[in-house]
């Protein structure tokens, strides 16, 4: 960041704000929103509901029939529409790169327009491409070159190239597949933690929504703002039958990412090393399965306990373990994902480097989900800002 | 006796008479021109190579100036109709060959996927699957090419009055009366207007599948 | 004899290579009315095109006006304009313009239409006033398709530059004329021969500016 200042997000209020088309249609119809700085909120809805064009209100390329929208404080349309916009990065679906420029010169776009030099602005752009991942041997190559996911991070490195307070997205990910989705959104996640700025983010995706978002606008049909709320107490309080529905089934477990796996109570009783001792296996015998694991503590699998044969255990016939957990980062649905795919109904987890820590038993799991739900009644905002994965 | 539609009578001809004979001398070669075109673009879409060489060729004879073609056909087939109505069919074939090309080229290999799964020959897909997808840069080829063919017709004049509308010009200069020509120029212009427009509801009728007010991609060539 | 019999003849005849009436000369004339024509067609084709390409307005009357003009016969306006204003260079000036201008036009305003309207949404966003949008952002995209057009004009504006000599001006178009009135086959196949040529001059010409202008991120190589 060196030469540049480091800009931080801004406030956005939307008091009462509609836009209403010439012939009569209600794009979005008095809708009150507060932007908190420095955070995602996510506008979410189906399609026809408003959310692009409440977006595009904020940087007046559609301009609200009535109501105001303020920008730390200030009205929006008291700036020159382009000072307003340049102060404002903006991301779209398929990220809309100029193809006749390379992607230094797409990146230094901005900073151009703002009188940099020529020099300085590229040498931004690099710095830009490091920050969104973005090999900088990338630098002279033309967009048709890039994959669609290296395409949106080049979106995403010119929206930021003016270091603008605000970050407006249009549903930037919505056109890669789900795997460089998921790449695209830890990036953005990360790339938040470091400059937080205030990011306004459209998506038709709920799970995308609870992913990114600090807040989550649902929007419905005609306009309408359905509910507004951070994520985890969205999937527990839903406000009416539409976002219920529109949250889909199973947003009982899925509110489970927001609690941490770490409270869970680990035991390491039913664990073995591969070439335990008799006396330590008879120790273990009480439990109905044994974790096997190689003398430095990885999991190797379960067994029965009168299969095991002191001093050599052969680990030929062990039932697979399934995939671990990991209580410091990993939450209580991860756990329980574990838990319900293992062969035994006991989850495995493991520390950073892969050794077993203990076991938990489904039951033990359920305790932990009872215990987090009357805690979380208990305060009023969300246990956890943002969902651990 | 000197009026806008009095013909001088060493013309041979009344006015209606003149376009009757302009309208035969500029359709009959688009309609042969068409005729070729359909078979040799569909040769140029089977083969790739073949299309280069073939637009290199075409690009030629299309800048042949329309004059020097008459002249230099005059000594085979003489001062007749045929000497005027052999280059036109060049330059309407000119002007097909690509757009059919393209046309035929702009439909999606999935149409032509499906077509063949659903197990259509390969002539029943060329006539039932790529023509009529083809058909409005077939359209906007043949709307160049007729009223290019219609203005080139009136060069004809030069070579001992094949020109039909285009002999009022020569008559015009012969006899100091100015109104010939513009009777000559307006006739010809709305007479490519009205066969332009033909064309355009031809298409409509042809393509009801398409959106209206749609606009099909006009061909790089245009009216010579 | 034959076509190429003619040409031979006419290119191996020393005396059609200087003086008044000699290929240099007559290169020159059609050369210069050529890109007369075609410069004045660009100035009024070019900038309509491209405004109302951007705005996206204006499409109909535009389509109409290209029409119109298509159809007037470029050999039929130069007969009538001699006859009302004399001989002359703009008498010839006219009809080619009329002739050139459509498809400058037309493409032009298609060319800019049909630009990913993604990028230009894009630009808008990011605080671009419009004119910076349509000439650093759609341009540059439509160039190909809008040499295209001017290409096309320009070939038409080659061939029929030749009706120049009809009406007692210069240019290549002097040996067709001539040798039609003289009988003199081998001039009209020399001048036609010509107009072929530069006519594939141009053709490489504008391939050559498509390659300098045109950047390798649309050329897509």
């Amino acid at each position: 960041m060196s030469a540049h200042r480091r800009v931080f997000g801004a406030l956005i209020r939307m008091d009462s704000v509609t836009k209403r088309y010439p012939d009569g249609t209600v794009a979005v119809d008095r809708l009150s929103l507060e932007i908190p700085d420095r955070s995602i909120t996510v506008l979410v809805g189906p399609s026809g509901c408003g959310k692009t064009t409440t977006l595009r209100m904020i940087n007046r390329m559609v301009e609200p029939s009535e109501g105001t929208i303020l920008l730390d404080g200030e009205d929006v349309t008291r700036q020159p529409v382009t000072t307003l916009r340049r102060s404002m990065g903006y991301v779209i679906q398929n990220a809309g790169l100029f193809q006749h420029r390379t992607i230094v010169d797409n990146i230094a776009t901005v900073p151009r327009m703002l009188g940099r030099s020529k020099r300085e602005a590229r040498e931004r752009a690099a710095e830009l491409m490091e920050r969104v991942g973005l090999d900088t041997a990338l630098a002279r190559r033309y967009p048709y070159q890039l994959s669609g996911g290296q395409q949106q991070r080049v979106g995403v490195a010119r929206a930021l190239a003016a270091d603008p307070p605000v970050l407006l997205m249009d549903e930037p990910f919505s056109a890669v597949d789900p795997v460089v989705r998921k790449g695209l959104q830890d990036e953005l996640l990360r790339i938040q933690d470091e400059l937080g700025k205030t990011i306004v983010f459209v998506t038709h995706d709920i799970d995308e929504a609870i992913r990114l978002g600090t807040m989550v606008a649902v929007m419905r049909e005609g306009g309408r703002l359905a509910q507004y709320a951070p994520p985890a107490e969205l999937l527990s309080a839903p406000a009416d039958a539409f976002v219920e529905d529109f949250l889909g089934a199973d947003r009982g477990v899925r509110r489970l990412s927001f609690f941490p796996a770490a409270g869970l109570e680990l035991t390491t009783v039913p664990v073995v090393p591969v070439d335990a001792t008799a006396k330590r296996l008879g120790a273990a015998a009480k439990s109905p399965y044994l974790l096997v694991t190689d003398v430095d503590g990885r999991p190797l699998g379960w067994s029965e306990p009168r299969d095991l044969t002191p001093g050599d255990i052969g680990t030929d016939r062990l039932l697979p373990y399934g995939r671990p957990f990991t209580p410091g980062t990993d939450s209580l649905r991860a756990a329980l994902d574990c838990a319900v795919l293992s062969p035994t109904g006991w989850a495995v987890a493991v520390d950073a480097d892969g050794k077993v820590l203990g076991v938990v038993s489904q039951s033990a799991i359920g305790e932990a989900i009872r215990t987090a739900h009357a805690g979380h009644a208990g305060a009023a905002s969300a246990p956890v800002t943002g969902a651990v994965s | 006796m000197n009026g806008f539609f009095d013909i001088p009578s060493d013309l041979q001809n009344t006015w209606a008479g003149l376009i009757g004979l302009h309208l035969r001398e500029a359709l009959l070669p688009v309609l042969a021109g068409l005729v070729l075109a359909l078979p040799l673009a569909q040769l140029c879409v089977r083969f790739r190579w073949l299309y280069p060489p073939v637009l290199g060729v075409t690009t030629v004879l299309y800048a042949v100036p329309s004059l020097a073609f008459f002249v230099v056909l005059i000594d085979y087939t003489g001062q007749t109709e045929l000497t005027v109505m052999i280059p036109l069919a060049v330059y309407s074939l000119v002007v097909l060959v690509p757009a059919i090309v393209d046309g035929v080229r702009s439909v999606p290999q999935e149409t032509l996927a499906a077509a063949t799964a659903m197990g259509f020959g390969p002539v029943r897909r060329y006539v039932q699957v790529q023509l009529p997808i083809a058909v409005p840069a077939l359209v906007a080829g043949l709307r160049v090419a007729v009223v290019s063919s219609i203005s080139l017709v009136s060069v004809g004049a030069l070579i001992g009055n094949q020109g039909a509308l285009g002999n009022l010009l020569a008559a015009a200069q012969k006899y100091d009366r100015p109104e010939l020509a513009a009777n000559s120029v307006l006739t010809t212009a709305l007479l490519a207007i009205a066969c332009d427009a033909a064309l355009v509801g031809l298409r409509a009728l042809l393509t009801p599948w398409m959106p209206r007010g749609g606009r099909g991609r006009r061909p790089a060539v245009m009216a010579k | 004899m034959n076509v190429l019999d003619f040409a031979g003849a006419f290119f191996g005849d020393g005396a059609h290579w200087h003086g008044y009436d000699g290929i240099p000369q007559r290169l020159l004339e059609h050369v210069q009315y050529s890109l007369l024509a075609l410069g004045l067609a660009a100035l009024i084709g070019l900038p309509v095109g491209l405004v109302t390409g951007h705005t996206g307005r204006g499409g109909n009357a535009l389509a109409l006006v290209a029409t119109a003009a298509r159809a007037l016969p470029s050999f039929g306006l130069l007969v009538l304009i001699v006859i009302m204003m004399g001989f002359g260079l703009l008498p010839v000036m006219i009809p080619l313009v009329i002739l050139a201008v459509p498809p400058i036009l037309v493409t032009t305003y298609e060319a800019v239409r049909s630009v990913d309207p993604a990028p230009v949404d894009a630009a808008r966003g990011m605080g671009m006033r419009e004119g910076r949008i349509l000439l650093q952002v759609e341009l540059p995209v439509a160039l190909p398709l809008i040499l295209s057009g001017l290409r096309s004009a320009a070939i038409q504006i080659v061939s029929t530059a030749t009706i120049a000599a009809y009406v007692s001006l210069g240019g290549l178009g002097r040996y067709i004329v001539d040798g039609l009135y003289q009988r003199d086959y081998e001039k009209v196949v020399g001048g036609a021969t010509l107009v072929a040529v530069l006519a594939l001059v141009t053709l490489a010409l504008f391939w050559a500016a498509g390659r300098l202008a045109v950047s390798p991120g649309v050329r897509r190589r």
